[in-house]
């Protein structure tokens, strides 16, 4: 009787996550409640397109990106490219829709690697504690004492310029800002009754991280991973632009802006566009978060 | 209270002491990580397998790999920090050298980021959700999420190209260079020392652009947080109580609230600063700023090893710095803490 008790308050807690059902029917309410306010709504739709956009590219880009055609060089805006084209006679539009395929990897990549190495980290310390937890928490410490571009622009220059270093560099910047908040929220439930309870019942340690803590830890992460997709754009963006990101011919939006620099005086449209789409893109991620935020996490507001 | 203090202090330079050892590490790991073959930087690809070896071991590049770090700590403690492979000259003169540059820039920004932010601030925060709250809070948005090398492109196309206002890239019209003596290498203190002041607005004019851009970023991260810390000090009983006393508006929010956050406006203006570096890297790059940004970019294209290791480190000092100066700065102010 009594282990029936604690087996039920044990599932008490994450009862967003033991029913399909009702993780579906959360789900779409955080949808709605997004879409209710419209800078959310904006951020969320923008997104969407983004997704799509990359996902349909060859059919919605009425170029090649990459065709170069030297009778039609530094065209500006007009009905047959409506963005105008670059100094080879590139479709400014197509290159930026192709773009979108490589922000949406390196946002990708970077959440996959960001979210589950915060996530270990954070909980972990913040559950051991001990000397454990001050180890780790130096090293996040260490490196959060950069700026995230200048680090990333640091483990660039070490493992070589080029897109997937760009992106290896920004996960490894990117991390420390997740595990900080994971660890303090660990914290806060640390010794709440379930874990105590699944603990009596004899639960290991891996099993309770992972199953009582994590998913008590999962808005707030979310919320952080989405924020800090638009520092992670920026500082893609960024790198490109420095010439140690994503290498031309590559349609990256930094790296068209860095070719496009050099004509930039008198063909405004080759840097005008692709920053364009950084701004919009990253504003889309800053507005989701906010928005995230309080349909996730009502008491942080 | 005495002996816990003194605990307290020792656990902070403990903490010190173990960050500064993990950025040493930190940043000799991206050293050796390079591409770079230490020895063929300075012997060049001619010279022959005798002359390597006579250089590798004078250097240490063929001890193994914690004696090379022991090395590398050791020759920082005597103030040897390398010498730049492009340049010639010993990395810490490189960097002294373009440093006035970039402080020149980025106190401008900040002088324009704090001095529009915090009053922007507390305005949407005394006007919580009215329309100009609104405004200035989208204001901010665009500030956090705009490519800032993008912005100071814009910036040039329209200010300069177009309304031709401003002057261009670099610190000074070509023809002006060389012409005011370097005393300080802050170009505006060195062009009134000389009396020139042709010179003077010439660089005033290539500041304003650079310096606002760059400072609009900081004001977005100011403004923002300014407001969240006056909307705190709004909601609190304090100023209900004095409010209702019959105090003025005006009154409380200067004399109360605005009093009581200005030590965490101190500090995060501190610390904004020091976050310029970054943007610092980007706009210096757009406007040909011959600064410490620019020095950092250049030597990571070109992979000069001991420079970047040396700007990296001072990066993570400058940083560590700031933080404590911010800690400091609480513990002086706020009696709390005391």
């Amino acid at each position: 009787m009594a282990t029936e008790t604690l087996n039920a308050q044990d599932h008490a807690m994450p009862t967003l996550l033991s029913n399909p059902n009702s993780v579906l029917r959360r789900l779409l309410a955080v949808i709605r409640e997004l879409l209710g306010n419209p800078s959310s709504g904006f951020g969320l739709i923008v997104i969407s397109i983004l997704l799509l956009t990359a996902l349909v590219a060859p059919l919605i880009a009425p170029y090649d990106p990459n065709v170069v055609n030297l009778g039609n060089v530094l065209q500006p805006p007009n009905a047959a490219h409506w963005f105008g084209t670059d100094e080879l006679g590139r479709d400014i539009m197509s290159r930026i829709i192709y773009g979108t395929r490589i922000s949406l990897t390196i946002i990708t990549i970077v959440s996959v690697i960001v979210g589950p190495v915060g996530l270990l980290v954070g909980t972990t310390a913040g559950y051991f504690g001990g000397w454990y937890d001050t180890v780790m928490m130096r090293i996040t410490d260490i490196f959060l004492s950069f700026p995230s571009l200048i680090l990333s622009l640091a483990f660039v220059a070490a493992l070589g310029a080029g897109l997937e270093n760009a992106i290896i560099a920004i996960g490894l910047t990117a991390w420390p800002p997740i595990a900080r908040l994971a660890r303090a929220e660990t914290l806060t439930f640390r010794n709440a009754d379930y874990i105590s309870a699944s603990r009596m019942q004899g639960a290991s340690s891996l099993r309770i991280i992972i199953k009582s803590i994590v998913p008590m830890c999962m808005p707030s992460v979310l919320v952080r991973i989405t924020l800090s997709m638009a520092t992670v754009i920026l500082t893609a963006a960024g790198l490109g632009f420095l010439g140690l990101g994503a290498q031309p011919p590559l349609p990256e939006w930094g790296a068209m802006i860095a070719t496009g620099r050099r004509y930039m005086l008198d063909n405004w449209w080759l840097v005008a566009f692709p920053g364009g789409a950084i701004l919009i893109v990253s504003l889309a991620f800053n507005l989701l978060g906010d928005g995230l935020r309080d349909a996730l996490d009502p008491k942080q507001h | 209270m005495k002996s816990e203090s003194f605990t307290a202090f020792g656990r902070q330079a403990g903490t010190i002491f173990v960050t500064l050892v993990g950025l040493l590490i930190l940043t000799f790991c991206i050293g050796r990580m390079m591409p770079v073959d230490p020895v063929r930087a300075i012997i060049g690809e001619e010279a022959d397998q005798a002359t390597y070896q006579m250089v590798a071991e004078r250097i240490g590049a063929n001890l193994p790999i914690y004696q090379q770090f022991f090395r590398y700590v050791s020759d920082l403690l005597h103030g040897d920090f390398g010498t730049s492979i492009r340049t010639g000259q010993p990395v810490i003169n490189d960097i002294l050298h373009v440093m006035p540059a970039t402080i020149e820039l980025a106190t401008f920004a900040i002088l324009f980021g704090a001095g529009l932010g915090i009053p922007l601030g507390i305005l949407a925060a005394v006007k919580r959700n009215k329309p100009i709250d609104h405004v200035i809070r989208f204001l901010t948005l665009i500030g956090h999420s705009m490519p800032i090398f993008w912005t100071g492109m814009i910036g040039l196309i329209i200010f300069y190209a177009v309304l031709d206002l401003v002057g261009g890239g670099g610190r000074m019209s070509d023809f002006y260079i060389g012409l005011v003596p370097e005393t300080t290498g802050f170009l505006l203190i060195d062009s009134l020392i000389a009396g020139d002041w042709e010179v003077f607005w010439d660089a005033v004019n290539h500041l304003l652009l650079p310096a606002s851009i760059l400072g609009y970023s900081s004001m977005a991260y100011i403004t923002r947080m300014t407001r969240s810390f006056m909307l705190d000090q709004l909601n609190q009983e304090y100023i209900t109580t004095a409010r209702v006393k019959g105090l003025s508006k005006n009154r409380t929010i200067w004399h109360h609230a605005f009093a009581n956050i200005r030590v965490q406006l101190v500090t995060i203006v501190a610390l904004a600063y020091g976050s310029l570096l970054e943007g610092a890297v980007l706009i210096e790059t757009v406007f040909s700023w011959p600064g410490f940004g620019q020095y950092i970019t250049n030597n990571m294209l070109i992979g000069d090893m001991n420079a970047v290791m040396t700007c990296v480190l001072l990066v993570g000092i400058i940083f560590i710095a700031l933080n404590l100066l911010s800690d400091a700065l609480y513990k002086i102010f706020d009696p709390r803490t005391r």
